[in-house]
């Protein structure tokens, strides 16, 4: 079966779950076997690991006519696209783009990041998705996220191929309801005209259905999963610090709920000082959360290192005790997992879509951060706790893999396909 | 000839209330009474009272051929006298018709057999004086937490007075045998068993309203004839389960309470008695030893201690929890001891059970907690409180060892003064022996010459002489 999907994020350059899901999922469909997958992106940068899928980058989607040699095209991005499939490409422009910008080699330029004009980019793809959907075969068409949406309807309509979508989040969670009407605009669109649509968790499903008003027979869950890490990652050494680390990683934003970390970090310290708490990332919210740890009167035990990645992120699960995710809406969460498969024990709220298939994790509400104190101060007080919680985490983690994920994906596939 | 056996448990735990890490220290009540009342009465209401009554009924229409036991845990006791005192009153009424046996068990439904053997022994003999106060009868039949028993356990029981002991009749335990005799424990020969009958039982007790299992709908007609139908050398039938199998289990609208009143209907045609316990163990004769050398329980598949010492959790708060028992059993402290008997229930072990992955569904309807990991947190927060309570008594920085030379000494000066008080005591006596001997015989002399003269007054010494 050939399936063509629109992503955003591909590992190594991500900037948040979509891209860590995207990578997963394509990977575990490809070991479900029979499966040849083209994942789109708006840029690669050449170090993605190409094996299970064909990744094409839409910088290098010419979508204007320049006569250029093959040797000037192998020099120019032999690196992210073998020159026959530019030239297939060029051979499938469908309208006269010139007044754009392009370059050189008729292509546009992606930031492939969340910039400033991102309804523009989100366009010029979906602009380039109609060259890709004209050039390359495929059975199905498969968006991840509403920034794709648009590419996938328009793929949809030159091919007459089904599509589905993948719902990572919702403008609802990223908000705390208060939706951009555009983004709602053109996320209603996409669940309107897609075949089948895929939600992370039960949570956002219900999202889906009772607040775009859509069709629950054409809305299933498939819970996302992890990728096993490797043994570099699992054995990344750390100096721990005497006292007990308790920690928040992830984007200080509304939607997190930093906030509630900063406030049981508090009741906490108020009867055991022998703890320090890191909230780690970055985020408009993070000056905020600067000055009312320094009201509380716990600076000295709070630290805000700031902005992880790679081998960072990993470094810093290591050096914990216990990781908190205290996030308001969180479709489905992927960092408690990691946390898991790193033995840190989790505590997660209730709000957020893991929260579904995780039982070996303390689950409180958002907002209540008595609890969320309390079930800090169990883990880091008796070991037995933290002991049952890490090694059972662990066996439960290593238990959600992606081909189980992927299986799902590719009977929702087969069932679009025959119902055209 | 044939007998079926019944007996019930009735037990209830004080729940604990949400008990936070910083109330350590700060407060020191730990129950949620609220909760308690709420499900004790509505249990009470829906299964112990009308259960009760229907037995009373039965014991009534039959003449007295309808006998069961009961087994009533001290915790659930003092919740009755508290929320329901006329359930009290009823379970009163069947202890005065004759016809129904009160079992021994732990006070505070503990597992502490386990563990501590001394205690255990003061726990039940503690449950023995409740049952005393409130029925007036000494049980004769030990039933232990959960049915846990093994072969170590079986000596000290038959010390304790009890000559039978309720099991259950595991099938690892049996193998090919039949729960359906007396047997005797091979870790004391003179102690007889009594073994829980688990297909009978769990028919009544799990699928008795389950549509979907093939026997639906059991009728006391059908039931009684699997009885019946068993080989005739099988005397005794046991059936041991909870009360509230009846009503709360299967609610009322299932006919679980007119399946119940029907048995004895069905049986008498059959030629089927009922008996106690007591009755049992007196009229039969055990059939061979059985070998129990790892605890058994009535709980889970496995049949074992598993559902509450089965995970790391569950073990670290047994462990913590047995770490004060010789502290406290030394403490005076009223409220201490209370309280140290109230958080041994089993239940709090059982709610910390991770096997609601696998066959854990029983485990979560029982558990006033969302999750293990929760039950876990606000026992060891409580009983934090409780060490610390116990610590400010004897400070935990004295060695045990210690503490009790400490406390022996303490006690061996106190024998020692009562000894020299009484040393001291006598040799007052005999003083006052050798003064009166010496009065006396000094009257003697004087007698001879004065005894005509003061012959009251002699009188009066002689008197006095008697008394001392």
């Amino acid at each position: 079966m050939k399936a063509l999907m629109f992503g955003w994020e591909f590992p190594p350059h991500i900037l948040g779950g979509l891209g860590t899901a995207s990578y997963g999922l394509t990977k575990g469909m490809w070991e479900c076997g029979d499966m040849d997958i083209t994942f789109v992106i708006p840029r690669p940068y050449g170090d993605e690991e190409r094996h299970f899928a064909n990744i094409v980058g839409m910088s290098q989607v010419p979508i204007a006519w320049r006569d250029v040699s093959r040797g000037y095209v192998e020099q120019r991005i032999g690196n992210l696209m073998s020159p026959d499939l530019y030239f297939a490409l060029r051979d499938h422009i469908y309208a006269d783009f010139n007044y754009m910008n392009t370059n050189d080699l008729g292509c546009l330029e992606f930031s492939g990041r969340y910039p400033d004009n991102l309804i523009e980019e989100i366009n010029n793809y979906s602009i380039c998705a109609g060259v890709v959907a004209r050039t390359i075969e495929c059975d199905v068409i498969h968006s991840h996220d509403w920034l794709t949406y648009p590419a996938g309807i328009h793929a949809k309509k030159v091919t007459g191929k089904p599509l589905v979508i993948h719902v990572h989040a919702t403008d609802f969670d990223r908000s705390r309801g208060n939706v951009n009407p555009t983004v709602f605009g053109i996320e209603k669109d996409g669940m309107d005209n897609a075949d089948h649509i895929i939600t992370v968790s039960d949570l956002t499903r219900e999202t889906v259905i009772t607040k775009y008003g859509i069709n629950p027979a054409k809305v299933t869950t498939v819970h996302n999963a992890v990728t096993p890490l490797s043994e570099e990652l699992l054995n990344v050494e750390v100096t721990r610090p005497k006292e007990k680390v308790v920690t928040f990683l992830g984007r200080i934003t509304m939607q997190k709920g930093p906030e509630y970390f900063v406030e049981a970090a508090a009741k906490v310290l108020k009867n055991n000082r022998n703890v320090r708490f890191v909230m780690a990332g970055s985020g408009d919210m993070m000056d905020k959360m600067i000055t009312l740890a320094a009201e509380r009167g716990i600076a000295d035990r709070f630290h805000f290192p700031g902005f992880q990645k790679g081998k960072q992120v990993y470094e810093m699960l290591k050096a914990s005790d216990v990781y908190v995710m205290p996030s308001v809406s969180e479709p489905f969460g992927i960092s408690p997992l990691e946390a898991m498969q790193m033995g840190v024990p989790s505590i997660i709220s209730k709000q957020s879509g893991c929260a579904e298939i995780l039982t070996n994790v303390i689950k409180t509400d958002y907002w209540d951060i008595d609890a969320m104190a309390d079930a800090i101060n169990a883990i880091i007080t008796y070991p037995a706790l933290y002991n049952q919680l890490r090694r059972d985490g662990l066996d439960e983690v290593n238990r959600i893999t992606w081909d189980k994920a992927g299986q799902k994906v590719i009977d929702i596939y087969r069932k679009v396909i025959n119902n055209r | 000839m044939k007998a079926i056996c019944f007996y019930f448990q009735i037990h209830q735990p004080f729940r604990l209330k949400r008990y936070r890490f910083f109330d350590i220290g700060n407060d020191h009540y730990y129950y949620d009474d609220f909760l308690n009342d709420e499900i004790v009465s509505r249990i009470a209401a829906r299964s112990y009272i009308p259960a009760a009554e229907t037995l009373l009924r039965m014991i009534e229409q039959t003449g007295g051929k309808f006998r069961c036991a009961l087994s009533v845990t001290g915790t659930a006791l003092e919740q009755f006298e508290q929320y329901v005192p006329e359930f009290i009153d009823l379970l009163k009424k069947l202890a005065d018709t004759g016809k129904v046996e009160f079992l021994a068990e732990t006070y505070a439904h503990s597992l502490v057999s386990l563990t501590d053997q001394d205690e255990f022994a003061a726990q039940v003999k503690a449950h023995d004086e409740k049952i005393m106060q409130l029925f007036g009868v000494k049980p004769k039949v030990l039933r232990n937490t959960e049915l846990i028993f093994c072969d170590d356990m079986a000596g000290l029981i038959y010390g304790m007075g009890y000559k039978g002991c309720i099991t259950e009749g595991a099938k690892h335990i049996l193998g090919w045998k039949s729960p359906n005799y007396v047997y005797a424990s091979a870790g004391c020969p003179k102690l007889k068993l009594l073994l829980k009958n688990s297909k009978l039982s769990d028919d009544i007790a799990f699928r008795f309203s389950n549509t979907e299992w093939d026997s639906y709908p059991l009728t006391a007609d059908k039931y009684i004839g699997w009885i019946a139908d068993t080989p005739a050398e099988e005397q005794i039938v046991n059936l041991f389960m909870n009360l509230e199998t009846f009503g709360e289990l299967h609610p009322q609208q299932t006919g679980i309470f007119q399946f119940l009143e029907a048995l004895p209907r069905f049986a008498a045609e059959r030629g089927i008695e009922f008996w106690t316990p007591s009755e049992a163990i007196g009229k039969l004769k055990p059939v061979a030893e059985l070998s129990v050398l790892h605890p058994i329980s009535w709980a889970d598949e496995a049949r074992d201690t598993s559902a509450w010492l089965g995970n790391e959790l569950q073990n670290e708060a047994f462990r913590k929890l047995y770490s004060v028992a010789e502290r406290v059993r030394l403490a005076e402290d009223r409220r201490l001891k209370q309280d140290w008997n109230y958080l041994q229930a089993s239940d709090h072990f059982f709610y910390m059970s991770t096997k609601h992955m696998a066959d854990g569904d029983v485990h979560s309807h029982f558990s006033p907690y969302e999750t293990p990991f929760q039950a876990f947190t606000n026992y060891m927060n409580v009983l934090a409180d409780f060490i610390v309570r116990v610590e400010e008594q004897y400070p935990l920085s004295i060695e045990n060892e210690e503490l009790n030379a400490l406390l022996t000494t303490i006690r061996n000066q106190a024998r020692e003064i009562e000894m020299l008080n009484k040393e001291a005591a006598s040799m007052r006596l005999d003083i006052e022996h050798l003064n009166e001997e010496h009065r006396l015989r000094k009257p003697e002399g004087e007698e001879k010459a004065k005894a005509d003269k003061k012959p009251a007054a002699a009188k009066r010494k002689t008197s006095k002489t008697k008394k001392a």
